[in-house]
């Protein structure tokens, strides 16, 4: 499943991070920022209006990343 | 005596570099621009002990040398050594100390350069709290960097990094460049090595995201923080405001009675006094805005407004972060514009600097009030509801509308279609630091003196020349601004205005009216040589509107002035922050183009339904 699709407050791990265009920038800066295979990861919120942004807890930090972004990052409950 | 030393601070964003470089340098700071690029260079200097000069630069915060915009390429240009107006003899990488799994994947990366560099270990206070504990002995040695610790927001907290530069003989050696192929393998390794952390997050952020970010609450605090900020900008700034109007009404009186009548005092006390004053009276508001974004900026808070708005701004293409900007210029465009720079997607900081003049500013109001007052009869409407309000009110919404529209209309032709990121840390909320918030405000307002007046001066006395000269004939009975360049002008650009339904003496007016809005109802009273003054005046003028004016007229000057470019600063700061005249003069034709088609639709409108 995708980092979207997780419930919130589920603990999960980072299966893979895909490119949605060639030489994806969004998917790069992801990497960047922790959303590396094994990764621990957990989504601790959502936006009022529709769900959106979701709040993404990775390593120490948190992130708002769009349903567009989070779609790029595929997880596995644990 | 050892030679001047260039550092450079380079860091993850929220990892406290400003602090640290405010501690450094105090406010012996200068800020200017990369050439070429908007990306600000923040520049300080300090003396160490030994008397040795050390030049400090602090660069934009970046994620990665993989640069994504251009302040991250003015980031990575330097770290490499590429950058031609600064090349730093040390790096100075800051890192968070509660947020290393992020940071120190940065300090690998720029340490794969082979430059020389050290690591500032910052916000060790914080660390303290949380239970944190580093072996700051051991990740030097597993990093093979000198490691020093600091607090940048406390005095004294970079006593460590000083007495380091100021000690190392050659600080310029570069580091070993050996770093392993998976940087995140790495980070982990050192983690587990060096640091023992009871817990991920902090409890306290855990406990404020939960109430700042809930739907009721959330909301709820985010609208009352919005309109306090609203209020304090809109009627907290009124009294400063005034004060300095009449303080530069006094410096004009005295102009008037202490110098001969003639071109020069015209001069001295129009342009000169007059045109400093409607830059200077920008100011409060400007810096009391500036005092609510920076505290909100370094609480935290403004990324969490964001994130509870970004939905629905997105969907009128624009950001979460859109909205402080646009808010602020209900109260005047050009702080606005200028709280632009927390938006980091440049395309998204463009579309909000496009529409910000159709927020509808405080110095609108002056105007509006004359003409609803004039043309809009005053009644009750479904029993308690005024008229008149219900017309100004439509006016704001007009202009809202009107900047929705075109940021959607501006995504829609956009060439660049690439996905718009979002992707925006949330960093631990922290106490505003009141030496920040001063340098922060100095800086402000120094950027805005300093860059804008000139600008503004120029125009002003432009504008002088424009409404002065030839000057009245002998035995003219007409305003002496009737027989100026500028009257000459207005009367010529009738043939443009006629099908909008303005008459000669509007034209005239709104060329004086470049200066800010408000002046339009003052320009007015001189061309139909209203003698009252102040209020009277806009009394007199309004009933002389009302009698001379068709009612189609008034309604079209309405529309004219929810869209049209009728400021020149608005104009200037927009130069200033895109360093683009292109930028202005898309946003000057614009806002015409809509203005005129706007009065034309009102104007013919009403005589169709009169």
């Amino acid at each position: 499943m995708t980092l979207g699709d997780l419930p919130a407050l589920t603990s999960a791990r980072v299966v893979d991070v895909f490119d949605t265009v060639e030489d994806d920038s969004i998917s790069r800066r992801l990497r960047e920022l922790g959303f590396v295979k094994g990764e621990p990861v957990k989504v601790v919120g959502r936006g009022v209006f529709g769900g959106d942004p979701l709040l993404v807890q990775i390593g120490f930090t948190r992130f708002a990343l769009r349903r567009s972004e989070a779609a790029r990052i595929t997880v596995e409950r644990l | 005596m050892t030679s001047a030393l260039t550092i450079a601070l380079v860091g993850n964003p929220n990892c406290g570099k400003t602090a640290l470089f405010n501690q450094l340098t105090g406010a012996r700071q200068k800020v200017a621009n990369y050439a070429g690029v908007t990306v600000e260079r923040k520049e300080g200097e300090f003396t160490a002990p030994s008397g040795r000069k050390v030049r400090v630069i602090d660069l934009p915060g970046t994620y990665s040398l993989l640069a994504m915009g251009p302040d991250e390429i003015v980031t990575r240009d330097v770290c490499l050594g590429l950058h031609n107006e600064v090349r730093p003899d040390l790096i100075v990488c800051v890192i968070d100390a509660t947020n290393l799994r992020l940071h120190l994947r940065f300090v690998l990366e720029v340490k794969q350069l082979g430059r020389p560099m050290i690591v500032a270990l910052n916000m060790m206070d914080a660390t303290v709290a949380r239970g944190i504990s580093i072996d700051r002995e051991k990740l030097a040695q597993a990093l093979g960097l000198t490691v020093i610790e600091t607090v940048g927001i406390k005095a004294g907290g970079t006593r460590a990094l000083i007495e380091f530069i100021d000690s190392a003989a050659t600080p310029a050696l570069p580091v070993p460049a050996s770093v392993p192929e998976d940087l995140h393998a790495e980070v982990r390794r050192l983690l587990d090595a060096t640091v023992v952390m009871p817990s991920r997050t902090s409890a306290i952020d855990d406990m404020l995201d939960r109430i700042f970010l809930s739907p009721l609450a959330g909301l709820l605090i985010l609208f009352t923080v919005m309109f306090v900020v609203f209020q304090a900008v809109f009627a907290g700034a009124a009294p400063l405001m005034e004060l300095i109007k009449t303080g530069f009404d006094w410096l004009s009186a005295v102009a008037e009675q202490t110098m001969p009548e003639g071109l020069l005092r015209s001069f001295v006390r129009d342009c000169l006094i007059g045109g400093l004053g409607s830059v200077v009276v920008f100011l409060p508001q400007i810096l009391i805005l500036f005092l609510f974004i920076l505290s909100l900026e370094e609480s935290g808070y403004l990324p969490r407004a964001a994130f509870l708005l970004d939905k629905p701004m997105s969907m009128a293409g624009l950001t979460g972060r859109s909205f402080i900007p646009l808010l602020s210029s209900f109260a005047c465009a050009i702080p606005g514009i200028m709280a632009t720079r927390s938006i980091h997607d440049h395309r998204d900081r463009m579309t909000t600097i496009l529409i910000a003049p159709l927020m509808t500013c405080s110095a609108r109001l002056p105007v509006y009030t004359l003409l609803i007052g004039a043309f809009i009869p005053e009644q009750t409407i479904a029993g308690f509801l005024s008229f008149r309000g219900l017309v100004l009110f439509a006016l704001y919404l007009a202009g809202i509308s009107g900047g929705v529209l075109v940021s959607m209309v501006i995504t829609w032709f956009r060439r660049d279609k690439t996905e718009h990121s979002l992707i925006m840390e949330l960093p631990s909320y922290r106490l505003p630091n009141i030496r920040n918030l001063g340098i922060g405000l100095l800086e402000r307002a120094r950027i805005f003196l300093r860059r804008i007046t000139g600008t503004i001066f120029a125009a002003n006395t432009i504008l002088w020349v424009l409404t002065t000269f030839p000057g009245k004939p002998v035995g003219a009975t007409g305003p002496a601004i009737d027989y100026s360049m500028a009257g000459i002008v207005g009367h010529a650009m009738q043939v443009l205005f006629a099908p909008i339904g303005f008459n000669w003496q509007i034209c005239v007016a709104l060329i004086p009216g470049l200066t800010a809005r408000e002046v339009a109802v003052s320009a007015l009273g001189t061309v139909y040589s209203v003698s009252a003054s102040g209020n009277e005046a806009a009394q007199q003028l309004g009933n002389l509107i009302a009698g001379q004016w068709p009612l189609a007229t008034g309604m079209s000057l309405l529309a004219w002035y929810v869209f049209a470019p009728q400021c020149m600063s608005t104009l200037a700061v927009i130069r200033r922050e895109t360093g683009s005249w292109k930028m202005v003069g898309i946003t000057a034709g614009y806002l015409f183009v809509l203005a005129y088609i706007a009065s034309f639709v009102a104007y013919h409108l009403t005589l169709a339904l009169t």
